[in-house]
C-alpha cells in the first residue's frame, strides 16, 4: 500500500513532476472551463495526497535531497519557459513569480530569521525599479551593474529606517515600515523629476549585447522576449536562494534565530542584537531591491501605483503562506498568490472573495504554512558527527 | 583567602519606589563556590541581572578582576568571561539543542558575513569542533543527552532542558558562572544529580568560580564553601553554611519562616 511510502529521491521527482504539471495547467488555462478543470484537478491532487498521507514522505524527501529538489525546480522552470515560449502573458507571470520570490527571500531574512516585520516591501521593490529607471535613462551604467546598484540603493535608503526599527519592537517596528511605504509612494507622486504619478519609461535592457527586450527569432520560431527575463529571473532566484540558505546555515543564522526568539538570552551570550538586525534588514532590502530592478526593466515602466501598501501585504503574505523561515515555501506561495487572481478574472470581483477563502483554507489546514520550516541542518547530505 | 574576582561596592538598584539592592557590598573570590541566599524578593536575581548588565545599577560599582563593568553592555560582560542561567529557562524551544548550546560559545563565532556565507569549508571545520565540544559536555551530564543534540529543544524534559542551559553557560569555559536557582521545578534527586554533574565538569576544567542562588538548603550545604544571605537588598549574614544557619538574623529573615 501507499501508506508505507518511504522518503526517496524518486518520490521527490514524482512530486515535482506533479507540481510543475499543475503549474503548467494553471498557466495554460484561459477559458472558464479550463480554469475550472485545473482547479478541480488541484483539489483532487490535494485530497488524494491527504488521503494517501504522502505529504510527510514528500516533505522528508525534500529535506533529504535538497540538491535534487533544486535541480528539479530549475529544470521545471526551464521546461515551463520552453512550453510557453510564445505566450507573453504566461511568461510574464512566471517572471513575476520568480522575482517576487526573490523579494520574498529578502523578507524571509528579515522576518523569518530576525523577526523584523517589514510592511514596506513594495517600497524597497520600487526603489530598485526607480533606481534602474534613472540609471538606464540618464547614465551608461552596464545593466548588470544597474541591478546591483538597485539593491544597494534599496539597502541604503532602508538604513534610514534602521534607527526606528532598532528602537522599537514587534508591532511598533512594523508600524514604522508601514509609514515608510506610504511616505515613499507619496514622495514619488509629487516628485516631477521621477515622473510624478505617471511614472517613467525604462529603456531596454542589454547585458553584454544580449537584448533582453527583443523577441528571439530563429527561422519561423518567434520566442517571446519574456523568455530572456524568465532565464535571468531564474538565475537571480537561484543565487538569492543559495545565499539565503547559507546565511541560515551559519553562525549568523543561529544568532538571528536567537535574537528573534529571545533577545535577553542572546545578549547575555554576547550576540550583538543591533548588528544582527542591521545585517538582516539591509541584506533583505538588498535582495528586494535587486528583484525590483529586474522587474522594472522587464515591464519597461515604473509608476508609484505599482508599489502600494497592498503590494507590500502580498509580499508579507507570501512569506507567511509559504511557511515562515523556509525559502522553499515562498515559491509555491508566490505562485498561488500571484497567478490565481489573474486566472480567476472571469468571475470578476468575486475572484478576490474566492482567493481570500482559499488562503484562509490553506492556513486553516496548514497553520504553519505550505512548507513549514524544518530544524536547521548546517550541512545536509553529510553525516553528522 | 585568594584574590577577589567579583566585587560590588555600594551597589544600589531602584525600580521606581522599590529598592531591590540597597548599598550592597559583596565580594566573590576567585575559584570559590558561593551560595547566595535570601527570601523571595531579597534581590538575588536582581544582583545577577545587574552583574550581567541586563539592568544598569542606579548607583555603585561592580568590579570584575579589578575592572569596572558597571557600565558595560551584556555582550561585553559575556566577553569578560561571565555566563549565567536563568531561573525560568531561556532556551529557544523551536531551535535544536545544538543551536541553543552553540550560542554559548559566541566568542568564537563572532565572524563576519563574508566568512559565514563564503568560507563554507572553514565553517564546516569549526562546526565539527563545536559539535564535538557540545557532545562531550552533554555526555558528562547525561549519557542519553548527546543523541538529542539535533532535536528541537521543545522535545526535551524539564531536567534535560536545565542541563542544556547549564551546558550552554559552560561551553565557553567561563571564569564566573552564575546559577539562578538550578533546582527550580526539579525533584530532590534530580537536583543532586545536576549538582554532581556541575562539580564534575568543574573538576575537569580549571576550577571556575560559581555563584549559586538556591533555596534547597541541602544543595547549599553540599556544594558551597561560603554563603551570603540577602534581605531587602542588603547583606545580613556571611560565612560558612553552619555559620549562617546559626545566625539569628538569618533565622528571623529566612529560615525561621520556613521552619515554622
Amino acid at each position: 500500500m501507499l501508506h508505507t511510502l518511504k522518503p526517496s529521491r524518486s518520490l521527490l521527482w514524482a512530486a515535482m513532476v506533479v507540481a510543475f504539471a499543475i503549474a503548467w495547467g494553471v498557466l495554460h488555462a484561459e477559458s472558464e472551463f479550463e480554469v475550472g478543470i485545473t482547479l478541480v484537478a488541484i483539489v483532487v491532487v490535494v485530497l488524494a495526497a491527504r488521503w494517501l498521507r504522502v505529504a510527510p514522505a514528500v516533505g522528508a524527501s525534500m529535506n533529504d535531497h535538497p540538491r535534487s529538489l533544486g535541480w528539479a525546480c530549475i529544470l521545471g522552470v526551464l521546461l515551463l519557459t520552453a512550453a510557453f515560449y510564445d505566450d507573453h502573458f504566461a511568461l510574464l507571470l512566471l517572471c513575476t513569480v520568480l522575482l517576487y520570490s526573490v523579494a520574498g527571500f529578502g523578507l524571509n531574512i528579515q522576518f523569518g530569521y530576525c523577526g523584523i516585520l517589514n510592511f514596506a516591501g513594495a517600497a524597497f521593490f520600487g526603489i530598485g525599479s526607480y533606481t534602474a529607471a534613472v540609471l538606464t535613462t540618464h547614465t551608461g551604467t552596464p545593466h548588470l551593474l544597474v541591478l546591483v546598484v538597485g539593491g544597494l540603493v534599496s539597502a541604503l535608503l532602508g538604513s534610514m529606517l534602521i534607527l526606528p526599527v532598532l528602537r522599537t519592537r514587534g508591532h511598533y517596528a512594523a508600524l514604522v515600515t508601514i509609514a515608510f511605504g506610504i511616505l515613499f509612494k507619496t514622495f514619488l507622486e509629487v516628485n516631477d523629476t521621477l515622473g510624478g504619478p505617471q511614472g517613467m519609461r525604462i529603456p531596454n535592457m542589454n547585458i553584454l549585447g544580449w537584448q533582453l527586450n527583443e523577441d528571439i527569432v530563429i527561422g519561423d520560431l518567434d520566442i517571446s522576449f519574456y523568455a530572456n527575463y524568465a532565464v535571468l529571473s531564474l538565475v537571480l532566484c537561484v543565487i538569492a536562494f543559495i545565499l539565503v540558505r547559507r546565511l541560515e546555515r551559519s553562525w549568523i543564522g543561529v544568532s538571528m534565530d536567537m535574537v528573534r526568539t529571545d533577545e535577553i538570552a542572546a545578549s547575555v551570550f554576547g550576540v550583538p542584537i543591533a548588528r544582527m538586525k542591521i545585517i538582516a534588514f539591509t541584506a533583505g532590502n538588498f535582495l528586494v531591491g535587486v528583484a525590483g530592478a529586474v522587474y522594472g526593466l522587464l515591464t519597461s515602466y515604473v509608476a508609484p501605483n505599482n508599489f502600494t501598501f497592498s503590494d507590500s501585504l502580498i509580499l508579507v503574505s507570501m512569506v507567511i503562506l509559504g511557511g515562515i523561515g523556509n525559502p522553499w515555501g515562498i515559491l509555491p506561495a508566490a505562485a498561488i498568490i500571484l497567478i490565481l487572481p489573474e486566472k480567476l478574472q472571469f468571475i470578476q470581483e468575486y475572484r478576490f472573495l474566492l482567493y481570500g477563502i482559499l488562503i484562509i483554507a490553506i492556513l486553516l489546514f496548514r497553520p504553519d504554512g505550505l512548507l513549514p520550516r524544518s530544524i536547521r541542518n548546517f550541512f545536509p547530505g553529510q553525516s553528522r558527527t | 583567602m585568594s584574590t577577589p574576582l567579583l566585587v560590588s561596592q555600594n551597589l544600589t538598584m531602584r525600580f521606581g519606589g522599590l529598592t531591590a539592592l540597597d548599598a550592597l557590598d559583596l565580594t566573590v573570590y576567585e575559584g570559590e563556590v558561593l551560595g547566595l541566599l535570601g527570601p523571595n524578593g531579597s534581590g538575588k536575581t536582581t544582583f545577577f541581572n545587574v552583574v550581567t548588565s541586563l539592568y544598569t545599577a542606579s548607583s555603585g560599582q561592580i568590579m570584575l578582576a579589578g575592572q569596572d563593568i558597571s557600565h558595560k553592555s551584556p555582550q561585553e560582560v559575556y566577553f569578560q568571561g561571565v555566563t549565567r542561567t536563568f531561573q525560568r529557562s531561556r532556551l529557544s524551544l523551536p531551535l535544536t539543542v545544538f543551536d541553543n548550546m552553540v550560542i554559548g560559545n559566541y566568542q568564537h563565532l563572532n565572524l563576519g558575513l563574508g566568512f559565514n556565507l563564503f568560507q563554507r569549508k572553514r565553517l564546516r571545520q569549526q562546526y565539527d569542533e563545536m559539535v564535538d565540544k557540545a557532545h562531550t559536555l552533554l555526555q558528562t551530564f547525561n549519557p542519553g543527552l548527546p543523541q538529542k543534540l539535533f532535536q528541537p529543544t521543545a522535545t526535551l524534559t524539564m531536567i534535560d532542558r536545565r542541563r542544556v542551559e547549564i551546558c550552554r553557560a559552560l561551553l565557553s569555559s567561563p571564569r564566573l558562572l552564575l546559577l539562578d536557582e538550578p533546582s527550580a521545578g526539579m525533584t530532590h534527586d534530580e537536583t543532586n544529580e545536576l549538582m554532581d554533574d556541575i562539580m564534575q565538569v568543574r573538576g575537569l576544567l580549571k576550577p571556575f568560580t560559581i555563584v549559586i542562588i538556591e533555596h534547597e538548603m541541602n544543595v547549599i550545604q553540599r556544594i558551597t564553601e561560603r554563603c551570603i544571605v540577602l534581605n531587602f537588598g542588603q547583606k545580613i549574614a556571611e560565612g560558612s553554611y553552619e555559620e549562617i544557619v546559626a545566625d539569628p538574623q538569618v533565622q528571623i529573615a529566612y529560615l525561621g519562616q520556613e521552619q515554622e
